[in-house]
């Protein structure tokens, strides 16, 4: 049965100088950076082509996104912690790394949901006469709506709470959410962190697989077992990475 | 000793759930296969109504439904259903598969001498992704949306807004994921799991070819993955990323966000969908060599540069999309970029095929069955590629955008193309499979019927579309020059029915000769290639002593060996 | 009459730049067909003379074949002949020698929907009446505003295409809702009209008589149907109806374009 053995499982090809995993993670990643690249050219046609395009910073919530991007930073250092723990045959400390690692994952799932909640619930409507007022939806009636607007950000309202106003259906040329039907920049960042967060959510799956049924493996093939936790390692800074271009991409802009 | 190893498994690990290549590989033929066949039907359901528009066929309605066809007459959006759901399932269910995820899968490890491919279980799992997808494929048609009518390239807006696209995305999805799984399987396993000696230089031309093919599945399919991701979004989630501002359906305007920009869609379509070309036509080069070389009898002529030719076909193959859309008002900068590419890309194209016309020069040609399909192929691939010229070309494009002249184009590529070599490949390795050979009395048949009636079927289209038809018409006749020459129509159905009934020969020589074909050693071909070097059917693990290689992959008819072709495996005297 | 004009090959040719077009697809169409015969001259006799038979062995030595560098060559050279000398120029000249306001174009709009072609003529003072999504009902499918001074006399048909002979058209396509293509194949002219953008072309006929606009591009159900008559008039019919339809009031040219 000694041909039926598959090469290269745990020891690098010689002329390759990878294991299989390896070489097969890294063109697995390749075709990720054409799906993220695909969608970041949707991105530029869909932008160049708008006649106005808002500014993340004034439609997202940036310091959310920033404490999220030094969270997922975070996670891909104790990423390698983990890995270079095995390197060094400290399962101990392997598991307590991954465990970080995961629990960090799931913060910026947390964070990302508090980032998402509002704007299902926020409304902006579009009136006949080209203006628009932003708020909070109230009552809906066959001809009327009420509405809270939002306070003025500046001015000598600032920070005044509004009153509920009556707004005649009639008036409306359009009523939406800021969820993805909002508009193209809101589909574009509905669309590009929800897959984002696939990937996390993914990744999440993978590293606790790693953790607990997954390292029984640790014991008959320690070689094997660590080429796996490093491929994760690689998907995890690829994800990371996405996160990177994402947040000036979307919040800053 | 694999025998032992074989009784471990029970019924459904070995035949269903297997991780073993070759059971994946029959798996997917099979699978592909069942699903030609279906397209075809769907195919020849519509050229009746092509043929003979608005005849009643009151026995279809019970096979149907009256909603589809009612009292026996088709619908134009069962028409339209059927349209896009032949061309995806061909394309994606069917020729891909069986090229990449049949041949690919058995034939491939044995070429270079490996025990299994690199990932088992991940090609396992490619091989359930695929499957499921086509169920979801199959299955929208029971939907009460119906399946997808808006085309296999599926433009937006009108597939935004037809019913039946949700279901066709979501199979799409697996369909995508099924083909990422593969093509990193297949790289990996050629790389690195190539047997001692078998350099790259030494790779028989399939394994090029499959290479080639994996590297455009792996960088081509996640745009469209892409699109199909941003056109849920649209349907499902009311974002407008294909809509632009102000549509009006049925004269009520749309309640959508607008500025979307329905050409984004086309580019990621056909940033895919131009690779996927070559995807369907390299893995039937790669046999069409196999074959040509074993039965000329001498080495193939020009292996290096098909090799080249192959590798630069791959790369331009990513930057000709565009010509796809000539006509969505492409200004001349554009259109001169993507026209010089197109005329560029053809030119590998003829080396490919000039290598393989010159290989014959000095042979010995057994005009075996998969000989027979392997020649086929070489006109037919070139009626196909030749006549993709005037559509290249802006100027004469004008005229022949979108009609049956484009028809007539791709099917003489894929179908009497593609199609032809794909059957000569089941012929070929058949007995590798199976240990039995196909009868070559119903194999002759085979061929001749499917070649002249693939002609009578896609020729006429040719001078259809000279004659302005276009494509996709449910009823040409409202045209004053489709009535014209609705005799060319009718022809080519006739042609459609007869290449069904051509192919029954086929049906009945494959499963009668998987139990009483003629048994046949590990190598009744006289082959050089590897695969041919482990036992007729390969058992786990697929050689008996790991296979070490000497030479090139066609040494047929070298003055020194008195055999008349020395294996890869031979050692040297 | 139609029958009359239509053969096996390609459709009659009535407009000004069209001959250019047949002219390519006829050189390409020589050109593939050389290839095609010298190509299958060797082919057929390769299968003949190099059959297997008793007393014949193929033989390991390659041919050395420069005839092959130097078909492919030739191939390469003349694909770049058809490329710079024929598609570039004409497509150049399509896209961007518009006929100039002195050689006095009919200017048109032309709106499609699901499944009809609306063509929208400017009237005596040559400008378009505003038109917008909004107003668009079963009884003006274009959306006119007819409160728009520009728009009184407007004329729009529906699927009745009328234009005078030897005289520049200019359109500019749009699309109510999804991609249709508009082709009128004897006029060798077709564009995708695509919903969003607007998207002009340009053509003159040479003959007069009656012809068809096709639809190109899938657009739905009825896609098979989306056909406009296409009617070429001398110079003189073409102002008597233009004038007549123009002048007279609304009501009347829906129920004459039925």
């Amino acid at each position: 049965m000694s041909s039926a053995e598959i090469k290269y499982i745990d020891k690098p090809h010689p002329l390759t100088g990878v294991t299989n995993a390896k070489l097969g993670i890294w063109l697995f990643l390749a075709s990720e950076v054409m799906l993220f690249g695909a969608l970041f050219s949707a991105y530029v046609l869909l932008r160049v082509g708008a006649t106005s395009w808002p500014r993340g910073s004034d439609e997202l919530n940036v310091p959310l996104a920033t404490l999220n991007t030094i969270v997922l930073i975070t996670s891909s250092v104790t990423m390698v912690m983990s890995w270079a723990s095995l390197k060094l045959d400290n399962f101990g400390k392997f598991r307590r790394y991954m465990g970080m690692t995961i629990a960090l994952s799931l913060a910026f799932l947390v964070i990302k949901t508090f980032e998402y909640t509002p704007k299902f619930s926020h409304y902006e409507v579009f009136l006949n006469d080209k203006t628009s007022v932003r708020g909070h939806l109230g009552e809906k009636h066959e001809d009327h709506i009420l509405f809270t607007p939002d306070p003025e950000k500046d001015g000598e309202h600032a920070g005044v709470h509004p009153e509920e106003m009556r707004i005649e259906r009639s008036d409306i040329r359009r009523l939406t959410n800021f969820g993805p039907r909002h508009s193209n920049f809101f589909a574009l960042y509905f669309t590009l962190t929800g897959l984002h967060g696939l990937h996390i959510i993914g990744g999440i799956v993978v590293n606790t697989w790693l953790m607990f049924p997954g390292s029984a493996m640790w014991k008959t093939q320690r070689e094997r077992f660590t080429g796996r936790v490093e491929c994760a390692g690689l998907y995890w800074h690829f994800v990371d990475l996405v996160w990177i271009f994402l947040f000036p991409l979307l919040y800053l802009l | 000793m694999s025998g032992e190893h074989d009784h471990e498994l029970g019924f459904w690990r070995k035949y269903v759930f297997s991780i073993d290549h070759k059971v994946i590989g029959i798996q997917y033929t099979i699978t592909a296969l069942l699903f030609l066949l279906f397209g075809f039907t769907l195919m020849m359901v519509m050229r009746f109504q092509l043929a003979y528009p608005g005849t009643e066929i009151p026995f279809l309605a019970k096979i149907f439904g009256e909603g589809n066809m009612p009292g026996g007459l088709m619908l134009p959006e069962f028409y339209n259903q059927l349209g896009a759901m032949h061309g995806t399932i061909m394309v994606f269910l069917g020729v891909v598969p069986l090229a990449v995820g049949g041949f690919g899968n058995y034939v491939m490890p044995l070429q270079i001498g490996a025990p299994d491919m690199a990932f088992p279980r991940l090609n396992m799992a490619s091989y359930w992704v695929y499957f499921l997808g086509g169920v979801i494929m199959l299955g929208s048609f029971f939907l009460p949306s119906g399946a997808a009518q808006s085309g296999w390239t599926s433009y937006p807006p009108l597939s935004n807004i037809n019913p039946g696209q949700t279901a066709w995305l979501f199979g799409m999805v697996f369909l995508i994921t099924s083909s990422l799984l593969g093509s990193v399987n297949f790289i990996v396993t050629i790389i690195q799991l190539r047997a001692e000696g078998l350099t790259f230089f030494r790779l028989p031309f399939f394994v090029w070819a499959q290479l080639v093919t994996a590297f455009l599945l792996l960088l081509a399919f996640p745009p469209l993955e892409a699109a199909g991701v941003l056109q849920l979004m649209d349907r499902l989630a009311g974002t407008s990323f294909f809509m632009p501002s102000g549509l009006v359906v049925s004269n009520q305007v749309l309640d959508i966000a607008g500025e979307g920009n329905p050409l984004l869609w086309q580019h990621l379509f056909w940033f895919l969908a131009h690779p996927e070309v070559y995807v369907l036509i390299l893995p039937a080069m790669g046999i069409v060599a196999e074959i040509l070389a074993n039965n000329t009898r001498k080495p193939l002529w020009g292996y290096r540069s098909l090799v080249y030719a192959t590798i630069f076909l791959g790369f331009m193959s990513f930057i000709v999309w565009a010509h796809h859309m000539f006509m969505t008002g492409m200004g001349t900068t554009m259109s001169a970029f993507f026209q010089t590419t197109t005329m560029i890309i053809s030119v590998p194209s003829v080396i490919i095929l000039t290598a393989m016309v010159i290989s014959l020069w000095g042979a010995s040609i057994r005009y075996t069955v998969p000989m027979l399909f392997a020649i086929a192929f070489l006109p037919m691939f070139a009626i196909g590629g030749l006549t993709g010229l005037p559509l290249g070309l802006t100027a004469s494009d004008i005229h022949l955008h979108d009609t049956y002249y484009v028809i007539g184009h791709f099917h003489f590529v894929v179908a009497p193309g593609t199609l032809m070599a794909l059957f000569g490949g089941i012929y070929y390795w058949f007995p590798k499979v199976t240990g039995r050979l196909m009868n070559n009395m119903l194999g002759k048949l085979h061929f001749w019927g499917t070649l002249i009636f693939m002609n009578v079927v896609f020729m006429p289209m040719f001078l259809q579309g000279m004659h302005s038809v276009s494509r996709r018409l449910y009823d040409q006749t409202v045209y004053e020059h489709g009535k014209d020459v609705q005799d060319l129509t009718i022809a080519s159905s006739w042609g459609a029915w007869c290449l069904g009934i051509a192919q029954i020969p086929f049906i009945i020589n494959f499963f009668a000769s998987i139990f009483a074909g003629k048994k046949v050693g590990s190598n009744p071909w006289d082959a050089t290639t590897l695969e041919w070097a482990a036992p007729s059917p390969p058992p786990h693990g697929n050689f008996e002593t790991e296979p070490v290689v000497y030479r090139g992959p066609y040494e047929y008819s070298p003055p020194e060996d008195p055999t008349g072709f020395s294996p890869q495996n031979k050692a040297p005297a | 009459m139609l029958d009359s004009l239509y053969g096996y090959w390609l459709p009659p040719d009535i407009s000004t730049h069209g001959y250019q077009v047949d002219r390519l697809i006829n050189v390409i169409h020589w050109f593939m067909g050389a290839i095609f015969v010298g190509w299958g001259i060797f082919f057929t006799y390769c299968l003949i003379r190099f059959r297997a038979r008793p007393g014949h062995r193929a033989s390991h030595q390659l041919p050395k074949a420069k005839a092959s560098k130097w078909s492919e060559v030739c191939v390469a050279a003349f694909e770049a002949v058809l490329l710079i000398g024929f598609s570039m120029p004409v497509w150049a000249q399509i896209k961007n020698e518009f006929p100039t306001e002195e050689q006095k174009p009919l200017h048109l709009r032309i709106v499609a929907e699901q499944f009809a072609w609306n063509f929208h003529y400017p009237g005596a003072d040559g400008e378009f009446g505003r038109t917008a999504p909004e107003l668009m009902a079963a009884d003006n499918l274009i959306g006119l505003d007819y409160d728009d001074p520009a728009a009184a006399d407007d004329l729009v048909t529906n699927n009745d295409l009328r234009i005078p002979v030897d005289r520049p058209i200019i359109c500019d396509l749009t699309s109510k809702d999804v991609i249709h293509s508009f082709w009128i194949p004897v006029m060798r002219i077709k564009q995708d009209v695509i919903p969003g953008m607007k998207i002009p072309i340009w053509f003159q006929a040479t003959q007069t008589g009656d012809y068809q606009v096709a639809c190109a591009q899938l657009c739905g159900n009825n896609h098979y149907n989306m056909k406009g008559d296409l009617t070429v008039y001398s110079a003189a019919e073409f102002e008597a109806w233009y004038a007549d339809m123009a002048g007279g009031d609304d009501e009347e040219e829906e129920e004459e374009d039925e």
